[in-house]
């Protein structure tokens, strides 16, 4: 059991992230119906303030403060009880981040920020909404810094070890974050916040793009690299083995640092103001992390062979029934990494050179995104959360809360399929996102795509409400135990974090050196961005004026 | 640092394929001009209604093959009077913002450009079919987003 104070630092993150949850996906629930005609908001209210809301809420801030309750909670149990000054900048981090969000929220709540999540220039939010979204990656910084910081004592006091892999995959992830949010955190304070404040009356749109998608991208792999510590770390030993390489592991993780940051130009493929060339640059640099990721679905595959022939699995694919499908810390992780699969592939059609053209900016993106952070992200998280609070909590985590997550867990990924693959397919025939459902005066083209089977607003509407359930049973699953299930008295009740061993004595030592990975990262980034960056300021147009078009 | 025989094989058949699809992803985009739309003019977006050739939208034949359709995208619609193009000869379409950033999108064609203010996005494309295509705008562009949309008509000869 890691210390009170650690535990409380990580529920109170965690319990931040819920509440987000919770309201993120209820104005998920109030979108399938707008869309649906089924549903109409009253006048202070506009569908696009609610979309904000979903993404902030839920992309942004249930992800964050979830990630941070994991990883404190990690650090703690795999490097001992953090010190005084740790906890202090933890605090500070998670308090800066909460009034932040608040600040954020509010703003959107006002009607001042329906900007969406990627607020993209020079739509105007309220200055307040960039300062807010401004401090929730400082307050990010802070905790990332105290946790490095614990990690570094760690390491002084153990001269020369490998540190554990769970704290090297949180201080490769923590890296990467750093880095990735140089660029949001630029273009918000030199150039967003001076020109909502009216400081300065213009601002350069194509530059600010840029540097968003210099940290737009990275983002996802905050999101999915806590996931894939999971995959690696907490699921063989659910499954009572060790994990199956450790250097393999952290070389797929420094990987990430290399590869995830020069790639943003991918999600600019059909704009002006790059040339051919750097787009296709950061097309190839984007499939290099295709490398880690194989190397992950091979690890974990092996993984559940290993585990499923030792408990008696014989043939070729003998050892897969005898996983532990019963096991829901399992089962909801091991549906969410099924869901990786299309959704990786899709993320590889999404940023091939000229097939972007046919799927940039319709619904086969919102698709995208619901399975890969909605579900593999989300689900994974999902999945620790069924033991991560009573670890934390010392309750018990009783036979009714293990049939209620198998349910969630169950009607989350039905919703999703249902949700995602209407989805995919209205995108592919031509839907745009980021829309109110309209059908553009009854055109006939509009009017084609949801003749479909699966492409109408129907089945949407019934995955976003099967979604809805499956979110509002979670989290009765998190306030019981967090508040109400009994305490966990017998030895045979306790909640554990489950940690697997990890075998160090192969793992080169010069993986850890993190200048190595850091120097190789920023290189990278120099390549691709330098040359175009530089001619995009040099010949930069007259900027924009601000616009508030809501 | 030990690999798993069959991860070996698994990685080298993965970076191979990766090698082998990014190459026939290059070859097409630099030797066969199949590239997605792009552009490096720029033009002052307070100005956009002075400045050539969007003083005077719409589509203008360039030579005998060549046609080019100029558009400005405002929110929430789109200037040009009546988009009427040949079927079968390159439409070279221009399009540039007033206001925020849209899309230009033309439903089932490959013409799908981000519309940036103080850029000028540039995309070819050769219409196969004859008929009345929708255009729509698919970057949020404030509450009108989802009214904002045209025609563009492919007529035979």
């Amino acid at each position: 059991m890691i210390a009170l104070q650690d535990r409380k630092l990580a529920l109170w993150n965690i319990g931040v992230a819920y509440i987000a949850f919770l309201i993120g996906t209820l104005c998920g629930l109030l979108q399938v119906f707008i869309r649906n005609d089924a549903l109409q908001l009253p006048a202070w209210l506009d569908y696009y303030q609610i979309l904000t809301a979903h993404g902030v809420l839920l992309a942004l801030i249930f992800t964050t403060f979830f990630i941070f309750g994991f990883f404190i909670t990690g650090m703690s149990k795999s490097l001992g009880s953090f010190g005084p000054k740790v906890r202090l900048f933890s605090w500070v981090g998670f308090w800066v981040t909460l009034l932040g969000t608040v600040m954020a929220t509010a703003m959107i709540v006002a009607g001042e920020a329906s900007v969406l999540y990627t607020f993209y220039a020079p739509l105007k939010a309220s200055g307040f909404y960039y300062v807010g979204l401004a401090l929730v990656i400082i307050g990010t910084w802070i905790s990332s810094f105290a946790l490095v910081g614990h990690y570094r004592v760690w390491r002084k006091n153990n001269k020369g070890q490998l540190s554990p892999l769970f704290a090297f995959m949180t201080i490769t992830t923590i890296i990467m974050w750093i880095i990735a949010c140089l660029g949001v955190v630029t273009t918000v304070l030199f150039q967003y916040i001076p020109w909502a404040f009216g400081w300065t009356d213009t601002i350069d749109v194509e530059l600010s793009r840029t540097l968003f998608w210099f940290f737009g991208h990275p983002l996802v792999y905050f999101w999915l690299l806590p996931a894939y510590m999971a995959w690696y770390v907490i699921v063989p030993k659910i499954l009572g083995v060790k994990v199956f390489s450790d250097s393999l592991a952290r070389l797929s993780f420094v990987l990430f640092i290399l590869f995830s940051i020069p790639v943003g130009f991918h999600h600019q493929l059909t704009e002006p103001g790059i040339s051919n060339f750097w787009k296709f640059l950061q097309v190839v640099l984007t499939f290099m992390v295709i490398v880690p990721s194989l190397m992950t679905a091979f690890s974990m595959f092996a993984t559940f062979e290993i585990a499923g022939r030792k408990n008696g699995g014989k043939g070729l694919f003998g050892w897969f029934t005898k996983l532990p499908w019963k096991d829901i810390r399992f089962t909801s992780i091991f549906i969410a990494m099924a869901f990786f699969i299309p959704g990786g592939a899709g993320g590889i059609i999404n940023a091939s050179f000229q097939l972007n053209e046919v799927v940039h900016n319709t619904l086969w993106i919102v698709g995208h995104f619901h399975i890969t952070v909605g579900t593999p992200v989300a689900m994974t998280f999902m999945g620790l959360t069924f033991w991560l609070i009573p670890y934390l909590t010392g309750r018990k985590f009783t036979k009714s809360m293990k049939v209620l997550g198998l349910i969630q867990i169950i009607t989350w990924s039905i919703g999703m399929l249902l949700m995602s693959t209407a989805q995919h397919l209205l995108g592919l025939l031509g839907a745009p996102r980021r829309t109110a459902y309209s059908s553009y005066n009854d055109h006939p083209a509009a009017m084609e795509w949801f003749d479909g089977i699966l492409t109408n607003h129907v089945t949407m509407a019934i995955g976003g409400s099967i979604l809805f359930v499956s979110a509002m049973i979670l989290i009765y699953i998190v306030v019981m135990t967090m508040f109400l299930s009994p305490k966990a008295v017998e030895a045979k009740d306790v909640v554990d974090f489950p940690m697997a061993e990890s075998d160090m004595s192969n793992t080169p030592k010069w993986l850890e050196n993190w200048w190595i990975w850091i120097g190789l990262a920023v290189l990278l980034i120099v390549i691709a961005y330098a040359i175009p960056l530089s001619h995009m300021i040099q010949h930069a147009p007259p900027g924009s004026e601000g616009f508030k078009t809501w | 640092m030990h690999l798993h025989k069959y991860e070996k094989i698994w990685l080298v058949l993965g970076i191979a394929s990766l090698i082998v699809f990014l190459s026939v992803v290059g070859v097409s985009a630099f030797s066969q001009d199949h590239t997605p739309a792009g552009g490096m003019e720029t033009i002052d977006p307070k100005k956009v209604n002075e400045t050539a050739p969007f003083d005077n939208p719409g589509v203008t034949q360039l030579d005998d093959d060549t046609y080019q359709a100029t558009i400005v995208a405002m929110a929430f619609g789109y200037t040009a009077p009546e988009l009427k193009v040949p079927v079968g000869k390159e439409v070279i379409f221009k399009v540039t913002s007033t206001d925020v950033v849209h899309s230009f999108t033309i439903d089932n064609t490959k013409v799908n450009m981000m519309v940036v203010p103080g850029r000028i996005t540039t995309k070819s494309y050769t219409f196969e079919e004859p008929g009345t295509y929708l255009i729509l705008c698919n970057e949020y562009c404030g509450t009108g987003h989802h009214m904002m949309y045209t025609e563009i008509e492919v007529y035979e000869e």
